[in-house]
């Protein structure tokens, strides 16, 4: 009896075991973005930008030339790398700590130039790695260990959507927002990667795509309760979708 | 050679493409804006990168990308600017990478203002950013020392894969002088670290990165940059003197400031007296044992920088008991001429 092999893991995911908690879904992400790059035949002209946060260690995961950025700055680092090696494929894999909170300006500006790279931007609205803070897009009433009963709009603001900020900025040509909760789900995320890294390749400048994302662990939630709330109250806030394409 | 009149910044600029930069990243700070100015126009003729950065922060990281590619690259800021560098430049001393940085220095603390001071010494000299880690620094007295010392920069950088600053001020940047400018080719080093995209699969996989969560693996990492630090230490080191023979009072200053003490020793005379001027060029490596050793039968020291005295604390640790050390300093952009610090050797002198 022969075997036919269905599924295995892409070759721009190295053979090391992710140090994500249960039920988070950087992993998921992870792979689509190693998928897309692989089918696309980038996988030796690739080069990846890693963030401060959970995703910190992204340049022990992805089997292509890597470097690590400062908190917030890898769209400036990105700038840096795509400037000298303007055919290679460049992406950054960020945080919402990372790129709405301590990295606004990077990002801003990174679109307004129109940068020719593709942005990773993963949403779980809490800092993860720091151990549950208060994110710069942590739903008004969630807890955190900085907004222990609930993020209070009248001292805290309201969160941050930065897709739409970003979709209001000239340079930016394609801003899509989508998550990873479901085979439905995962499947039009890898469609909005995949086209990020097409647009990229056809030099259409600047783009981004959001991806909500879950951390059973810094919300206090099993990971399936963590589906279900991303399902219904992050989707709520930050409506899932194309934002921007064109400019 | 072909002599050319030309501003301090802008012949700062020139030396660095001349030496093979082509990237260049930064953020308008006064008193050095004539450098991403020319570098906006420059570059660009010959093939070269220049972004207006959206910051200083910005600035410094679009280097570190560029300089974990592979290629030169240079950036520039003042006082300020250089606070807000110190991340990146942390950053790229931990990952081992090569940037020429120039600080065109204005007076501080704060928003300060924008005439010259020598006064971000400890900040160049100490690190300035978080870590244990140093950056080569190197201190124009003109122009062409400008020049030659950006192009030493660069090859100095690659060589150590470290940060290198030039540590000028608004007198250096904005004076006028005539120079030589020649074009100066690379050193050949291994940059096959760099990264480029892995087609090449004889080498390792490029990571461009200072995290290492393992305490052993850290301590090793900062071993191996001691060792570096250790080696440059011994074999880097710059300075000028002048006046030497048989003086029994030696000046110590950097920069500007020496040109302005050369001229006092040339325009006075001091009865019974001799003024040696003891320049460094290095500013880390500093240079301690050459120091020591130009003190040695000399009556007394005098420091003069315009700060409040932070090279003075180098240059205690390096004369020790050889000789006592005065120290002589204006700040707020004040520039001391030769007059007013003529007066100060003549003090000592009356007292020696």
């Amino acid at each position: 009896m022969s075997e036919t092999l269905v599924f295995k893991r892409p070759d721009m995911l190295r053979n090391v075991g992710f140090h994500y908690c249960p039920g988070c879904t950087h992993g998921i992400i992870h792979r689509l973005i190693a998928e897309c790059i692989e089918e696309l035949g980038l996988s030796d002209k690739t080069i990846g930008v890693a963030p401060v946060g959970c995703s910190v260690l992204a340049y022990d995961y992805f089997n292509c030339d890597m470097q690590e950025a400062a908190h917030g700055r890898a769209p400036a680092v990105a700038t840096g790398i795509k400037r000298v090696h303007e055919d290679a494929c460049v992406f950054t894999y960020q945080g919402d700590g990372d790129l709405a909170s301590i990295g606004t300006a990077e990002i801003i500006h990174a679109a307004a130039r129109s940068e020719n790279i593709s942005v990773f931007f993963v949403n779980n609205a809490i800092y993860g790695m720091t151990g549950g803070q208060m994110a710069p897009t942590t739903l008004v009433g969630q807890k955190a260990t900085t907004s222990p009963h609930g993020r209070n709009q009248k001292y805290a603001g309201m969160p941050i959507r930065m897709s739409e900020v970003m979709a209001a900025i000239e340079g930016a040509y394609y801003i899509e927002r989508v998550m990873v909760v479901d085979v439905k789900s995962i499947n039009n995320a890898k469609k909005a990667i995949k086209k990020s890294l097409q647009y990229q390749m056809e030099g259409k400048g600047f783009s981004m795509v959001e991806i909500l994302s879950t951390c059973p662990t810094g919300w206090g939630m099993t990971p399936l309760d963590a589906v279900e709330w991303l399902k219904k109250d992050m989707v709520d806030y930050y409506p899932l979708g194309l934002i921007k394409e064109g400019n | 050679m072909e002599k050319r009149f030309m501003k301090g910044n802008e012949a700062i600029a020139e030396a660095a493409v001349m030496a093979g930069c082509r990237y260049f990243y930064g953020y308008p700070i006064t008193p050095q804006n004539e450098i991403p100015e020319y570098f906006s126009w420059r570059l660009p003729e010959v093939g070269g990168i220049f972004i207006q950065a959206e910051s200083e922060i910005g600035a410094i990281n679009m280097c570190y990308g560029t300089s974990g590619s592979g290629a030169r690259v240079m950036t520039s800021s003042s006082g300020p600017g250089l606070s807000l560098k110190a991340e990146g430049i942390s950053y790229m001393a931990g990952a081992n990478l090569p940037v020429v940085i120039v600080n065109i220095m204005r007076a501080g603390p704060g928003l300060g203002s924008i005439q010259p001071s020598q006064s971000d010494y400890l900040q160049a000299t100490k690190g300035g950013g978080h870590g244990d880690y140093n950056c080569l620094v190197y201190a124009p007295t003109g122009v062409q020392s400008a020049v030659d010392l950006v192009q030493l920069a660069f090859d100095k950088a690659d060589e150590y894969r470290m940060p290198a600053i030039i540590l000028g001020d608004g007198v250096i940047g904005q004076m006028m002088e005539p120079v030589v400018i020649q074009e100066k080719k690379p050193i050949k080093v291994d940059k096959s670290w760099a990264t480029v995209g892995w087609k090449d699969k004889n080498r390792p996989r490029a990571v461009i990165n200072s995290l290492s969560l393992v305490p052993s693996e850290l301590e090793e990492w900062n071993l191996n940059l001691q060792a570096k630090y250790k080696k440059i230490k011994e074999s880097e080191v710059l300075y000028e003197t002048y006046n030497m023979e048989d003086s029994d009072i030696l000046v110590v200053a950097y920069g500007s400031t020496s040109r302005t003490i050369r001229s006092a020793i040339d325009e006075n005379e001091l009865k019974g007296h001799k003024i040696g001027l003891f320049t460094p060029i290095s500013l880390w490596p500093y240079p301690e044992k050459e120091l020591k050793e130009a003190t040695k039968g000399k009556k007394c020291v005098l420091v003069v920088e315009m700060s409040a005295g932070q090279m003075l604390q180098d240059v205690k640790l390096a004369v020790g008991d050889t000789a006592p050390v005065h120290f002589y300093g204006r700040m707020g952009g004040i520039i001391p001429t030769a007059e007013e610090i003529f007066a100060q050797i003549l003090k000592l002198g009356e007292v020696l």
